[in-house]
């Protein structure tokens, strides 16, 4: 039987390949799909959440950072005293860190960055964080006092973003495409359109990490995602871009979902200085024509949170004011009937690109349809929703994600797109940036989610889900995006 | 032979100035700021000055399309306003694999088409030349994308042959490169190869009908040996046209193929590029495809006086 033994002679041969092949596949380095891919490598000159999320924590480290729980902790300096007027933040920094090119980590570079942030030319895309800073002086190497023109209870928060990290002045000039932080891990090189490798640092000051080096692959096709993840080419896909792929990889043993929250609220924007939309009563009629879980089904597949205010559901200060704009499409047409459109109205809803956007816009028009309003959606890129919606405010409704943290404040500008002008919120957050007690500072965060509820400003759909993908054994990446990030330091692979 | 190519030439050259303005102002018309793009929605009006100022876009257009057509004659491309780096260095490095890419789809089209095309034309009307006709058919009417997703199902979901995309460079070694391209070539090349085929077909059946051909049996050459020796080269000129075409469209055209693999190439980065109105890229890349365009369109005329010396005497 020459052909059973060919067979047989084979086996061994399989067995060999498949050990190689799995032996190949090291558990030490991970593989990590990202949708977008960053213009460049400098956290602190865009706003592209792509940047950050290759380099924050991993390449670059602020005297402060964000964890997985949203929670502020130490970063580069290791501890901080405020005098008693809050005018006055003393920094201590953590001795002995080096930057990736062995240099020393000192005072002097937390001046530069923070100097370098504020300046007259900055291109920082955060600059408003930074504004309150009177001064920043080195004490010594390892002490610098930033001095501020009126206390700031967010001033350790504000720190913590990706667009406050710790750069060198020595290597300012390559950051773009060469970053050099202080962070676990090294930069290695960019395939531009393909991957980023990063490799662990070995000098590193902190606690060492798991991985020994790490690719962030870019796949902007959803369908090439998914072909990715299920070739196994990938080991995790941060914020998969289809949500209607997620069951079937929640039903392939293989996988497993993470979901957890963003700091992303979505909202029907309301250009609140166009007629009819001045009228309060018609921003509640719209409050009222919307279904919020009609929307979170249809176009998230389930995923996401409702919301009644601009707020994240997961903050400490959060109420829940959904109660103010239930679903309630009679009271809606008596609303507008009352407001003198009993016969309705036409408007325009303009959507950017991504699916919360088309797809909910999409329920949203009929949902207004159902009471009268004729919405007429035109779908722009991004770079025309920023020119017409956003710069040259000439819309009516638009849905949009804001995923900036905590970032009520831009209800307190009325130059901004929606151009909500109440001088009553404005004053609520010039006292609030001058607040730093905790049980004040959430008494006026609640009062400030009450005003922009009840004032209707926009309609408040639903707080954006974290959906990510990743492969069983992967362990400790964040669940919820406190800021955008992929947080290689506590991720390790199960045995 | 001298003349024609230098008024070839000058077309050539009128076209590319033509098409350079009209790239330019199209691109130009286009809504959106790449600064604000980059700055997001929390950026100050102050910041995304100072990164106007930066990036040059504050100049009068008519001055940056001096500046930019002055640039691409030395050379110079700019530099691309999101990425940074020389656009002339990102498109040499996005060519290594899209120029590859398009050779091997190329040269896999007309591997298959000649001998199928010939294979088909031999047995007109035959059962083999049917059942040509009606894969080539559907060859022409499945969308390449589809193509690649199912290459994608079978070869990298099923058996693991395969990754399912992206490109792990050339430094990575040659035969790791050529395995990374060979499902988006597969992908490229099947629908070109059925188009081939089909032209490559009634091209030779066009011939056999024609007085040479019978003059060539009548002196005693099998029907194979009339076709191989006569028939095969005249019927290149209309083959040679296409595969003109085809070879434009497959640089260009490979935008969705590279998507689908994500490869990092020509077509991803215009991609890229227009969504992050990154215009001077944009420019660059289009007007370099329209030049590709040009040129083998005037290597064609060439190659078909090199194919038929007729054309040699009329010219």
């Amino acid at each position: 039987m020459p052909q059973r033994f060919t067979a047989r002679a084979l086996t061994p041969v399989l067995a060999l390949i498949a050990t190689l092949s799995t032996a190949s596949a090291a558990e030490t380095d991970i593989t990590i799909g990202m949708q977008l891919e960053p213009p460049h490598l400098d956290p602190t000159s865009a706003a592209a959440g792509a940047i950050d999320n290759v380099v924050y924590s991993n390449i670059f480290e602020g005297l402060t950072r964000f964890m997985g729980d949203g929670s502020v902790v130490p970063g580069l300096a290791k501890s901080w005293d405020i005098s008693d007027d809050g005018l006055s933040y003393t920094f201590h920094l953590q001795g002995d860190v080096r930057f990736h090119d062995g240099s020393a980590m000192d005072a002097a570079d937390v001046k530069f960055s923070l100097d370098r942030a504020r300046a007259e030319d900055s291109t920082n895309a955060q600059k408003a964080l930074f504004t309150g800073i009177a001064d920043v002086a080195v004490i010594d190497p390892l002490t610098v006092v930033l001095t501020l023109e009126a206390p700031n209870g967010n001033l350790l928060f504000n720190l913590a973003w990706g667009d406050a990290v710790i750069v060198a002045s020595e290597t300012i000039e390559t950051i773009k495409s060469n970053p050099v932080g202080t962070g676990a891990f090294r930069f290695v090189k960019w395939v531009q359109g393909d991957r980023i490798d990063l490799v662990r640092n070995g000098d590193y000051w902190g606690t060492a990490p798991a991985l020994e080096g790490a690719t962030f692959k870019f796949i902007s096709d959803p369908t090439a995602a998914f072909a990715a993840m299920m070739a196994e080419d990938i080991d995790a896909f941060q914020t998969f871009p289809a949500p209607e792929n997620l069951p079937q990889f929640d039903a392939d043993p293989r996988f497993k979902l993470l979901i957890g929250s963003t700091e992303g609220e979505t909202i029907l924007s309301t250009n609140n200085k166009m007629p009819p939309f001045d009228n309060k009563l018609v921003r509640q009629a719209l409050a009222h024509a919307i279904d919020r879980q009609a929307i979170i089904d249809g176009a998230m597949f389930g995923y996401g949170t409702p919301i009644g205010s601009h707020f994240a559901p997961h903050n400490p200060a959060y109420i829940d004011l959904t109660g103010n704009s239930v679903y309630d499409p009679a009271k809606a047409k008596a609303l507008l009937a009352e407001a003198g459109f009993a016969d309705g109205f036409t408007t325009t809803l303009k959507l950017p690109p991504p699916s919360y956007a088309r797809r909910g816009g999409e329920i949203i028009a009929a949902q207004l349809r159902a009471v009268g309003i004729n919405a007429e959606i035109s779908n722009l890129e991004w770079a025309q929703w920023l020119e017409q919606v956003f710069r040259g405010k000439d819309y009516g409704l638009t849905i949009v994600s804001h995923t900036e943290p905590m970032d009520i404040g831009i209800y307190a500008r009325p130059e901004y797109y929606f151009q909500y002008d109440n001088p009553a919120f404005q004053d609520l957050m010039t006292r609030l940036t001058a607040t730093a007690d905790p049980d004040q500072r959430r008494a006026m965060l609640q009062e400030a989610q009450t005003v922009i509820s009840t004032d209707y400003v926009n309609g408040y759909l639903f707080q954006l889900a974290a959906t990510s993908v990743a492969k069983t054994g992967v362990q400790g990446m964040w669940l919820n995006a406190p800021t955008q990030a992929i947080d290689l330091t506590g991720i390790s692979w199960a045995d | 032979m001298l003349r024609y190519s230098l008024k070839r030439l000058l077309s050539l050259g009128i076209s590319l100035v033509v098409a350079s303005l009209v790239i330019f102002a199209v691109i130009e018309v286009a809504p959106g700021d790449p600064a604000r793009f980059m700055l997001g929605i929390n950026a100050q009006p102050d910041t995304v000055a100072a990164l106007r100022a930066e990036l040059g876009l504050d100049v009068p257009k008519v001055q940056r399309y001096l500046a930019w057509v002055g640039g691409m004659l030395s050379g110079d491309f700019g530099i691309s306003y999101t990425y940074r780096v020389p656009v002339g260095q990102m498109i040499a490095d996005r060519m290594w694999v899209s120029l590859p890419l398009a050779l091997m789809a190329l040269t896999l089209s007309t591997v298959i088409a000649l001998p199928v095309g010939l294979y088909a034309a031999n047995r007109r009307g035959g059962r083999g030349d049917m059942a040509v006709m009606g894969l080539t058919q559907l060859g022409i009417a499945v969308p390449n994308f589809w193509f690649a997703m199912i290459l994608v199902v079978i070869f990298a979901i099923n058996l693991r042959w395969f990754s399912a995309g992206g490109f792990p460079g050339w430094d990575a070694g040659l035969l790791v490169g050529l395995k990374a391209l060979t499902l988006p070539a597969v992908a490229l090349a099947l629908p070109q190869a059925a188009i081939l085929s089909r032209v490559m077909r009634s091209a030779l059946i066009d011939i056999l009908s024609e007085d040479f051909m019978r003059t060539a049996r009548a002196k005693g050459l099998t029907r194979q040996q009339a076709l191989w020796r006569h028939g095969l080269r005249n019927a290149l000129i209309p083959v040679l046209t296409i595969m003109g075409l085809q070879f434009s469209f497959l640089l260009a055209g490979a935008i969705i193929i590279e998507q689908v693999f994500f490869l990092p190439g020509l077509g991803r980065l215009v991609f890229q590029s227009i969504s992050q109105r990154d215009l001077i890229v944009v420019e660059s890349v289009v007007m370099l495809l329209v030049f590709a365009v040009i040129v083998v369109n005037f290597a064609v005329d060439l190659a078909y006086v090199a194919v038929d010396p007729r054309l040699r005497t009329q010219l």
